[in-house]
């Protein structure tokens, strides 16, 4: 027996990839920036092992590595990447790409740019099977593409070729590259949050086929992803990476039942799916939860920002909002038939204590910020009637409409989008106190400086500008911004969405915070009921324009009335995990 | 350190945490040390190391100065004085780059001759800069029938091409020939460029979350546009103004060379290129040295719009 055949031996029971030491680095003009920092692990055979990490974590640097598709400047700096034993770092370009696709399959994050736009599904499929060499021959190719397409989900397969990504909805471009990623029955499927970009329910659905399909292959997966609780239901096994390293990893249970390393501890803290489940599990009795606050970071315990507010709850206090019949439709101009009407809001009706949260959920296409626009009067009502503390907004003049307006503002989901990028800190959270022509000059000031404290910035920040702020930083600003004209009722419109997991947890506990010390009324729109559960006292869930169910948190996510509301629930990562509470 | 045994079961590894400190959540460190950084201040720094920068700058204030101070580089008349028994003879003491075929002498005459080039191009960038950012202003924000009309306006003078437009009106107003008729002409039919870019700035900053929050302030529409929107669209007009300069003052030394631009009594670059022409085999200077002259005040203003683009473009900054 000779030393090649040896090795073959040994990898028929060794790992599938074994990753040593692995260092990877950008270049930039200040240098190697290092993004990757001695890693190491091992995927067997048919095994599912996810990488969670926030972002700049090097978890998807890592994945990019393996496969040797780093972006821009960046490289392989030092270690092994030893698939079947061969490092494929050393590999020449033309054997990495009989590599890639053939034995490691790629599914990307983002379905809405990862397909060509000017070419059809059928050619896009047929050509990841052509390159990878499965099959030959116009007509061959052809089967091939209907089977996969047949695999991943899609009906119709047949006509499907014909069509283009546009008149695909993210959820089946998404199967369609989950489709190209298996076609070759590869060893190993890298899942790049594959579906991070797509509703709640959706991600279940495609998640569920992906690892049967997986199963039924044998095919091992690495799979990325920020979500420690979607991660820990679609693995068995957890790597956590911070900072470039491997902070702690084994199996998923037991990371999350008994998190060693006090970063895990955060993640768990931190984890919206997570601390739904757990308050799921009491029954909603949050104080009987017993849980582990990692030390010196209680800001980021998701379940004491349950506990702030239910203590906040005054339960017999008259509603902040009123909105009855509210229904909006938009015409859409152009087409053969003239113009087309879409309802986009279908007769909502809900009400809101004073002091209380309602979270209005939805998937995208509700219409929930189309509801969110017409409370603050950026979007006029087709019918229906908003009443604000009593008082109908729709007869308000424009003298009414502007002290209004004070009373009630809005924050947004884009940090980097909500923040004038030409003025100051202290410029932008003083432009409600110059619009509305509060106090003196100082005494403005002195209200900024106040404002800044509440949502727990430095002073420091005052003349500095929006870019050289962190997400959170920023998202903080705009709540200063928001509370600067003391408001009854703010505005969430999807507020913590795009913050990573600590930070979003920070934000969250901020605002419960602010809720029991300034009474505040909050109308919280997500698509995330993992956060809902949280943060919000009522619960409205909406689909195509309508509410479906309405009533306490408690109530809906304890006994829901409607499918939809059952499956949204469903799709909260982490349903069969049982904690240690 | 592997955290697993091939093959086995996964072991519960964690790192040692002295090897992964942990970091304060949400620590972008805003350094105080440094001075407070936006887009104008960032475009500065890097301006400020930019040798094409600091030399297109120098040329164009020495260029202001003698277009200002003529009086300060030359005693000698441009006009009177003139002998022609000097016709299109070479440099001598006192006139160091010779005369024209007229017998005057040609350094005099390109000193003089700046400030109505120099007048030209700054009159023409009031005029498409003043139309150009109302009406992009006016059709970006508002929007609606106002753009609609605006925009096909724009679109029909931006069909015509300016020097073909100018030279029409020029020739149609021969009896009133002077720098502002021209910078009129000129004007008149460049505007559109700066109220497209302008319009489609204005459109992609309307959109941002920072105006829809203003306007949940209560902060009227007027103000908006011009507290929030159009500082934030204004960067890539500058660009283009600063450009436009210099094709303004191109185009105005075409026209003249064309005979149809400013009368032959006013002293001008392209009046004199164009008189030089019968003479370009046998004094190729009288031609030349007021091309030069050109040249460099077209290559100054140039210059410095490619550097202002550069800069004040944050998506090509980030790249190097």
């Amino acid at each position: 027996m000779n030393a090649t055949q040896m090795n073959r031996m040994s990898n028929a029971t060794g790992p599938l990839l074994e990753i040593r030491d692995l260092h990877v680095g950008f270049q930039t003009q200040d240098g190697l920036v290092p993004a990757v920092r001695g890693v190491n692990f091992t995927i067997n055979h048919g095994e599912t092992v996810a990488i969670v990490g926030e972002s700049g974590s090097g978890k998807s640097t890592t994945a990019h590595a393996i496969i040797n598709l780093l972006p821009g400047s960046g490289r392989v700096t030092q270690g092994e990447v030893l698939f079947e034993g061969r490092d494929l770092t050393k590999l020449k370009r033309s054997e990495i790409e009989d590599v890639r696709g053939k034995l490691i399959g790629l599914v990307p994050q983002d379905p809405m740019s990862n397909l060509n736009p000017v070419w059809s599904i059928g050619f896009q499929v047929e050509e990841a099977i052509r390159a990878n060499g499965i099959a030959s021959g116009r007509k061959e190719v052809k089967e091939h593409a209907i089977r996969v397409l047949k695999e991943a989900g899609l009906d119709d397969a047949e006509t499907r070729l014909k069509q283009f990504p546009h008149q695909f909805s993210g959820g089946m471009r998404q199967r369609v590259l989950i489709g190209i990623g298996l076609s070759s029955t590869p060893k190993l499927l890298i899942a790049d949050e594959p579906t991070s970009a797509l509703d709640v329910t959706v991600q279940k659905r495609i998640l569920d086929h992906l690892a049967t399909l997986t199963r039924d292959s044998g095919t091992a997966m690495l799979f990325i992803t920020h979500d420690l609780g979607l991660a820990a239901d679609r693995a068995e096994k957890l790597i956590v990476m911070y900072k470039g390293r491997i902070v702690e990893s084994g199996p998923s249970r037991q990371i999350l039942q008994d998190p060693q390393h006090p970063y895990t501890q955060r993640l768990v803290a931190a984890a919206p799916s997570l601390a739904s489940r757990r308050i799921q599990i009491s029954g909603g009795h949050l104080d009987s939860i017993e849980h582990e606050v990692p030390k010196g970071s209680e800001d980021i315990d998701l379940i004491a920002a349950g506990e702030a507010r239910t203590h906040s709850v005054a339960t017999t206090a008259e509603p902040a909002i009123v909105v009855d019949k509210l229904t909006k439709v938009f015409k859409i101009r152009g087409g053969k038939a003239g113009s087309r009407e879409i309802t986009a809001v279908d007769n909502v009706s809900f009400s809101i204590p004073r002091g209380t949260t309602m979270a209005l959920v939805g998937e995208s296409g509700s219409g929930k910020s189309t509801v969110a626009r017409m409370l603050l009067k950026l979007e006029t009502v087709t019918s229906g009637s908003i009443r604000i503390g009593g008082t109908d907004i729709a007869k308000l003049n424009r003298r009414e409409l502007f002290s209004l307006r004070g009373k009630m503002q809005p924050v947004f989901q884009d940090p980097y989008g909500s923040l004038d990028p030409l003025r100051s800190i202290a410029a932008t959270i003083a432009e409600p106190l110059v619009t509305h022509d509060v106090g003196t000059a100082a005494e403005r000031k002195a209200r900024v400086r106040e404002l800044l404290e509440q949502v727990s910035l430095p002073e420091t920040l005052m003349g500095r500008y929006p870019n050289e702020l962190s997400g959170g930083q920023r998202q903080r600003v705009a709540i200063a911004r928001a509370l600067a004209l003391k408001p009854e009722i703010v505005i969430l419109d999807e507020a913590v969405s795009a913050l990573d997991v600590l930070v979003q947890a920070q934000i969250l506990n901020l605002l419960a915070e602010l809720q029991s010390e300034l009474g505040l009324t909050y109308l919280f729109i997500t698509h995330d009921l993992a956060v809902v559960r949280v943060i919000a006292d009522t619960v409205a869930v909406m689909s195509k324009g309508r509410i479906v169910e309405s009533a306490t948190t408690d109530e809906v996510f304890g006994n829901p009335r409607q499918a939809y509301t059952r499956e949204l629930l469903n799709a909260i990562p982490g349903a069969d995990l049982t904690l240690g509470a | 350190m592997s955290s697993n045994t091939p093959g086995g079961k996964p072991t519960h590894y964690v790192a040692p945490i002295e090897e992964t400190p942990l970091v304060e959540i949400d620590s972008v460190k805003v350094r105080t040390d440094e001075k407070p950084s936006n887009l104008w201040r960032d475009a500065w720094r890097d301006l400020r190391g930019r040798p094409l920068f600091w030399l297109s700058s120098a040329l164009i204030l020495l260029i202001a100065i003698v277009a200002l101070f003529p009086g300060l580089f030359t005693q000698v008349d441009p006009n009177s004085g003139c002998l022609l028994a000097n016709s299109n003879g070479g440099p001598t003491s006192g006139h160091p780059l010779g005369f024209t075929k007229q017998g005057c002498d040609i350094y005099s005459r390109i000193i003089h001759g700046t400030s109505t080039s120099v007048a030209v191009g700054f009159i023409v960038i009031l005029i498409t800069t003043t139309l150009g950012l109302v009406a992009g202003a006016v059709s970006g924000f508002y929007g609606g029938w106002l753009d609609a009309v605006i925009s096909r306006v724009g679109d029909i003078f931006f069909s015509i091409p300016y020097i073909l437009a100018a030279v029409v009106v020029m020739s149609v107003l021969s009896a009133y020939r002077s720098v502002w008729v021209i910078s009129l002409a000129i004007g008149l039919f460049a505007w559109p460029v700066v109220a497209r870019v302008l319009r489609s700035e204005i459109l992609r900053v309307k959109a941002s979350d920072f105006v829809m929050a203003a306007e949940a302030l209560g902060v009227s529409r007027f103000k908006i546009l011009v507290r929030h929107v159009l500082p934030n669209s204004i960067a890539p007009v500058i660009v283009i103004t600063t450009i436009s300069l210099a094709s303004a003052i191109v185009a105005e030394a075409t026209l003249s060379f064309l005979g149809v631009g400013l009368p032959t009594s006013t002293m001008s670059w392209g009046n004199d290129i164009s008189a030089a022409q019968v003479d370009l085999r046998t004094a190729p200077q009288t031609l030349i040295l007021p091309s030069i002259a050109l040249s460099i005040t077209v290559f100054a203003f140039i210059t410095l719009g490619e550097v202002l683009r550069d800069a004040l473009d944050p998506k090509a900054r980030a790249q190097r």
